[in-house]
This record gives structure tokens, C-alpha cells and sequence, in this order.
């Protein structure tokens, strides 16, 4: 008899709602029924209202039901859905899945198809080609590959990975360091995660091939303590990689060593900014560093460190493996490439959605999203993160991308949107993001440290319709000398949220004003 | 909970030894000591120093910088709800102002009488699933008033 193989995400995402409980319930239904079932813990496909979502391959072909729970698990194999059998919550064949069908999977192109910690699975997935095609390569023409390319970062501030990677090639220093930020605090952000847990494999490739590039021979993944299943996937996808030859001293057999090692964060939002993070992995307290020097000359133990978002280091491979010209042909203006989108919060359809830039924020929310989860009017979606702006309807038009973003004093960030119904009182969303700067700031400059804790005051008496016309007037005053006097993006955007929600919804900020007189 | 001094000083000096050597050393050891104890011990903090050719003042300040770090053993339960903006969004603070109620916390507790500890925490990285809480390390989504009360009391194996 032949062995089925069935797939039930270990995906954090879907072990929330479950995922854990229908695993073990194919198990032992299968026993039960003497099937004989090769269960494979795969990452998740991204949609995650469908999640806990089973899958399984008949004869080559993977058939989705989803959300399954636990309890109606005896029933799909009573249905006999270990043939793919038709039962209430089938959902047809994945690949015929119009969410999936519809997007351009580069970075996430693995994720929730193979079995994230087998190297012959990932072997099997085009696994590995961009190192190959690297080692053969002078470390100059794969920089020029990944400027040519047109990848930007993808933690938040966009800088040409190319450029970055030539500035750490041609610094002067004892030795090299290639540091992956999986730090990912921003609210509504989860494709770091999902990427680490859903192929991690992809991310070591990346980071080897910026090793190469740049001459490092050490990396480290600093991964946050909230991320609990990426940090195991992650020291085992290290452990695998090593035993295969892919890192250690002589990676393929090429003279070339790297080796990685994962560091796991203490709860510190701020240690996602790129010298916090160094100071962090040295041990100390993770305050700014005052730049330049940059990272790219001067960054972990004072040696010429490159500083990358998972995703940017992730996609690196497709660069490497399909060529410059393949990636930058996707994407709008000096926005290259695709980006996973992630959307979440109240909307019916969350999940991440990895598209060429370009598409609008309404497609996004409304098309893929289906609209809110509550069935009440879309309000606002914050984009980008605690310290992204706050948009009205009026602005669903805008693109995702970079440019389109800037130009509407918004920013795209790290690709997360997170939707809000009409129940949202928008003085409350600000009064959070400055509670938020003050909670998790570093302390080590007054606008951010003292502004935030008195901006947070400033909000409350205006919601309790305190003097509300010189308390609003003292906000912007404040948030003008957080903007303009902070040391680093912390304290300098944690306004921004604040001011898009005063100058799209100020009513919400004079009804309480106006209740109290 | 209470550690007696043996179990503290052996976690400590194995902390060391296991991580001690690296390069940035102190948040792998600081992290190995509270992964065994729940907690980092003021007594320990003479012996990291030492180890680290630190001052005690600086493993302090890095111990008191994190939030995860904790001086004092933690309570029988600890539920960590999110409250970052997209668990807000489908009603993560009435959650847990209701939770609050039901374990009959007041404004300025954290910890019920039957020793359920509640912490904020800001985003688990499953916004997509939202509300969400983390359950001695456990995460949960998708959660409603009932789901929660039952995970904090710890009274049934809760699906969603
Ligand atoms: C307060 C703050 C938090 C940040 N958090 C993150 C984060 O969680 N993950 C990340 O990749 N970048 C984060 N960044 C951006 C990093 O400083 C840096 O730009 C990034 O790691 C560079 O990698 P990239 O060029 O590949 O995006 C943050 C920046 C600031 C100011
Ligand atoms: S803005 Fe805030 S987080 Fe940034 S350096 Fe100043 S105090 Fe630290
Ligand atoms: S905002 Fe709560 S899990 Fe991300």
C-alpha cells in the first residue's frame, strides 16, 4: 500500500489556532484505520483564516481542507479525504487556489510547499542554486548582481542592499560580519517569521551568499524571544546546513568558510534598529549608536558588518540563482522586485500576500482581504508598523511602494498592513503610540524619552477634554521637536501615527472634548 | 516556587561554562539562566561578573534594560496578552479588561490570588490570527473571553 503524505503547518501562526491538536489527531486516526500516512510539518501558506489547513498529495497533487480542528478530523477520513474526497471544508487543489494563484512567490516561493528542515527537500525546490552560481562568481559581480537587481532593504528604510554590501567589500577590517535582523517588532509584521519557520534553509543561502560577496567568515541571526518556534527552526536548519557542507569550513568544498550562530533577543523593540541590535549581540545594553561610523565600516566588535533584514538576505538566492534582470523586472519605479505583504487585524481574509509593488492598498485590503473581519465599514489601515501612518479611506489608492508611500507623508516599511473598523476611536491609537515609544525607548535622548511620556499626557487631557484647543497646539508642538530632535527613527517617527490620525480623523479627538463640555 | 541556592549556583555556573566564552556573552548567559530558573538571581550576578571581567554595575544595567529579564521567580502562570495594534483592532484591550475582572485584578495588579501573573507583551507574530496571547510560551489566536479565562486558569486543554 502506498504511504500518503499529508501536510498539517508547524507554523506558529497555525499552531495558535490549533494546528498542534490536528496533527496529532491524523495521527492517530490513521493508526486507528490502519492508513499509512507520512505526516510532513510544512510552513504555512499564508492564509490564515483557512489555518489550521490540512494538505494532502494524491497522486502528485496537493489538496487543501481547511480550517480543520481537531474534532473534525475522524469525519475527513470517515469522507475518506486521505484521497481527496470531497468533504465540507475542501477547498479543491492548493495550486487552483485563486490567493495563491494570483501572487508572484519569489522569497516565499518555498514556504508551505516543502518540508522546511529536509535538505533533500529543499534541494529538490531549486535549494541552493544562488550559492552555486555565487561560488563560481568574483565576490564584485555578485554585488553587481544584487544592485542590478534593484533589492532594497526590507526592514523599513529601503537602502540598496547592493550598494550596502560594496561599502562592507571594500572596508578595511580584521574580519567580517554578516548580521541578519529577525528582530521583526512592528505590530502586523509576520513574514520574517514565517519565512524563518517556513524555510530557513533560504536564509542561510542568503547569508552565505553575502559572506562570499563580502568576505565574511562569521553571521549571526538575532531573532526576538516572542519567536520561540523561529528560533528552533533556525539552530536546526543551521545544524542541517553544517552537516550537508553548506556552511562550516569549507562550504561545497570551495576553500570558502562561513559559519552562523542565532542570538535571541530579550524584548527590546528598539534592538530591531540596526546598532541597537549590534550593541545587543555584544552583550550590552541595546542603546543607539551615535553614526557614523556606520555598520558598514565600523558595526559588530568595530569590524565592517552587514546589517540585513531577513527578507532582503532571503530573496537574495532567487537573485543569485534566476539573475538581476528576472527579479527587477518585477515591481514599479525604483520599487524592484515583489514584496511579501503582510495584512492582518481586522479583515476577513489576513495573510501574507508576496505581489510585485505596485498594487493598491485597496486591492489589497479589499480584494485579498475581503474587508473587515467584523463586517463594518474599513476605517483606517496603519501601514508600516508602531511608527507608520494612520490612512483614511480617501488614500486606499495609493501603490505599494516606496515612492508612493513617501509622497503621502506615509511609509511602507516593512510591508505590514493592519486593517480597523469603524469602532475605532482614533485618540486612543494615538495615545498608544506614544505609550509604545515611551514603553519600549532607549533612553538615550530627551525628545523620544521625555516627549513620549508627555505626549501620552498631552493625549489623555485632550480625550478627557482638558483644555483641548492648547493641549492639541502643545502636541504639535511636540511632535515637531520629537521629529526634529531625536536621535533615531524611534522617537523621530513614533509621531507620525499620532499626526495622520489628527489630520484624518480630528473629530475624533474634539468629540471628547465636546462630550465632556 | 522557591530555588534553593544549590539549584541557583548550579545554573549559574553551568550558564557559564556553556556560553561564557562567546563573544557577547552575557545574553546567552543571561537567557540560559533564566531558561533553568524562571529567573536571574541577584546572588548570581557576582559570579557573571567575575566570569565576564564585567562590573556588577553593568550586568545590572543590562539585566534591568531588557523587559524579559526578570529578578524575582515568576508566578505558577503567566499569560502574556498583545497588546500591539492589530490584536486592538479586534478588541484585544476589552478582552483583557474583561480577563482582569474575571480574575478580579484591580487597576494596578498583575498577579491573581490563585497565581496567574498577566504581562503585556507587544506582537507574537501572529497578527493575522488576532487576539493573541502567549501561555507559558505557548501561543494562542484567535481568542475570545471563554478561550482565555480557561487557558489562564489552566482548567481545560482549549481548541479553537
Ligand atoms: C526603532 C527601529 C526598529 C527597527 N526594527 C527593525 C526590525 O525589527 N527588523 C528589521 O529588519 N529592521 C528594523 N529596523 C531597521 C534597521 O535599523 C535597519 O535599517 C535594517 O535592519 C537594515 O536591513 P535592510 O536594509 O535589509 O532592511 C528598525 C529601525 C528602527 C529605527
Ligand atoms: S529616539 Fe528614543 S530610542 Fe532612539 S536613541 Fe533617542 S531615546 Fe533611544
Ligand atoms: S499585534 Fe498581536 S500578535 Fe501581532
Amino acid at each position: 500500500m502506498s504511504v500518503i503524505t499529508v501536510y498539517v503547518p508547524g507554523d506558529a501562526g497555525a499552531l495558535a489556532v490549533g494546528a498542534e491538536a490536528v496533527a496529532k489527531a491524523i495521527i492517530r486516526e490513521a493508526q486507528a484505520r490502519g492508513v499509512a500516512i507520512k505526516l510532513v510539518r510544512n510552513g504555512s501558506r499564508g492564509m490564515y483564516w483557512l489555518e489550521p489547513l490540512v494538505e494532502v498529495e494524491v497522486a502528485g497533487r496537493r489538496h487543501a481542507y481547511g480550517p480543520v480542528r481537531a474534532r473534525d478530523v475522524a469525519s475527513l477520513f470517515e469522507a475518506n479525504f486521505h484521497n481527496a474526497a470531497k468533504h465540507p471544508l475542501a477547498l479543491g487543489a492548493t495550486d487552483a487556489l485563486d490567493w495563491l494563484r494570483n501572487q508572484e512567490r519569489l522569497t516565499f516561493q518555498r514556504v508551505g510547499v516543502t518540508d522546511p528542515l529536509s535538505l533533500d527537500d529543499y534541494l529538490a525546490h531549486d535549494g541552493f542554486a544562488g550559492l552555486r552560481a555565487a561560488l563560481a562568481m568574483a565576490p564584485t559581480d555578485i554585488i553587481k548582481a544584487v544592485t542590478d537587481s534593484g533589492l532594497r532593504g526590507r526592514g523599513g528604510a529601503a537602502f540598496p542592499a547592493g550598494i550596502k554590501w560594496k561599502t562592507v567589500a571594500e572596508a578595511a577590517g580584521t574580519h567580517k560580519y554578516i548580521v541578519c535582523n529577525a528582530d521583526e517588532g512592528d505590530s502586523g509584521t509576520f513574514a520574517d517569521r514565517m519565512l524563518m519557520e517556513g524555510d530557513p534553509l533560504m536564509l542561510i543561502e542568503g547569508m552565505s551568499i553575502a559572506a562570499l560577496a563580502v568576505g565574511a567568515s562569521h553571521g549571526y541571526v538575532y531573532i526576538r524571544s516572542e519567536y520561540p518556534h523561529a528560533e528552533r527552526a533556525m539552530r536546526t536548519a543551521i545544524e542541517v546546513a553544517t552537516a550537508g557542507g553548506y556552511l562550516g569550513a569549507d562550504i561545497l568544498g570551495s576553500g570558502r568558510a562561513f559559519t552562523l550562530e542565532v542570538r535571541r533577543g530579550a524584548g527590546a523593540y528598539i534592538c530591531g534598529e540596526e546598532t541597537s541590535l549590534l550593541e545587543s549581540i555584544e552583550g550590552k545594553r541595546g542603546q543607539i549608536r551615535f553614526k557614523p561610523p556606520l555598520p558598514a565600516h565600523k558595526g559588530l566588535f568595530g569590524q565592517p558588518t552587514v546589517v540585513n533584514n531577513v527578507l532582503t538576505l532571503a530573496t537574495v538566492p532567487v537573485i543569485l540563482a534566476k539573475g538581476a534582470q528576472f527579479y527587477g523586472e518585477y515591481g514599479r519605479g525604483r520599487s524592484r522586485g515583489t514584496q511579501p505583504f503582510q495584512l492582518a487585524g481586522n479583515v476577513k481574509h489576513g495573510g501574507l500576500i508576496e505581489k510585485a509593488f505596485g498594487l493598491t492598498l485597496a486591492e489589497l485590503i479589499f480584494d485579498w482581504g475581503g474587508g473587515s473581519a467584523s463586517g463594518r465599514a474599513v476605517r483606517t489601515a496603519q501601514v508600516g508598523g508602531p511608527l507608520g501612518a494612520y490612512l483614511p479611506p480617501a488614500h486606499f489608492d495609493t501603490p505599494l511602494d516606496y515612492e508612493s508611500f513617501t509622497a503621502r507623508k506615509a511609509m511602507l516599511g516593512h510591508g505590514g498592513v493592519v486593517v480597523f473598523d469603524d469602532s475605532v476611536d482614533m485618540a486612543v491609537m494615538a495615545r498608544f503610540a506614544m505609550e509604545f515609544c515611551a514603553v519600549e525607548s532607549c533612553g538615550k535622548c530627551t525628545p523620544c524619552r521625555i516627549g513620549s511620556v508627555r505626549g501620552r499626557e498631552l493625549i489623555e487631557h485632550i480625550m478627557a477634554g482638558r483644555e483641548v484647543a492648547r493641549n492639541l497646539a502643545t502636541l504639535r508642538e511636540l511632535c515637531d521637536t520629537m521629529i526634529s530632535a531625536s536621535l533615531c527613527a524611534l522617537g523621530g517617527m513614533a509621531p507620525f501615527p499620532v499626526l495622520s490620525a489628527l489630520e484624518h480623523f480630528p473629530d475624533d479627538f474634539v468629540r471628547a472634548g465636546r462630550d465632556a463640555a | 516556587m522557591t530555588v534553593s541556592h544549590s539549584e541557583r549556583q548550579q545554573a549559574t555556573t553551568r550558564a557559564l561554562a556553556e556560553h561564557g566564552a562567546a563573544p557577547g556573552a552575557l545574553l546567552p548567559v543571561l537567557h540560559a539562566i533564566q531558561d533553568a530558573l524562571g529567573y536571574i538571581p541577584d546572588d548570581a550576578l557576582d559570579s557573571i561578573a567575575a566570569h565576564l571581567n564585567l562590573s556588577r554595575a553593568d550586568v545590572h544595567g543590562v539585566i534591568s534594560f531588557y523587559h524579559d529579564f526578570k529578578h524575582a521567580p515568576p508566578a505558577r502562570r503567566v499569560l502574556r496578552l498583545c497588546r500591539a495594534e492589530a490584536c486592538q483592532s479586534m478588541g484585544g484591550a476589552a478582552l483583557e479588561a474583561a480577563l482582569r475582572q474575571r480574575l478580579g485584578l484591580g487597576p494596578d495588579e498583575n498577579v491573581s490570588g490563585d497565581g496567574i501573573a498577566l504581562e503585556a507583551a507587544y506582537c507574537f507574530g501572529a497578527c493575522a490570527c488576532a487576539p493573541n496571547a502567549m501561555l507559558d510560551g505557548e501561543l494562542h489566536g484567535r481568542l475570545d473571553l471563554e478561550t482565555l479565562e480557561a487557558l489562564a486558569r489552566g482548567v481545560a486543554e482549549v481548541e479553537p
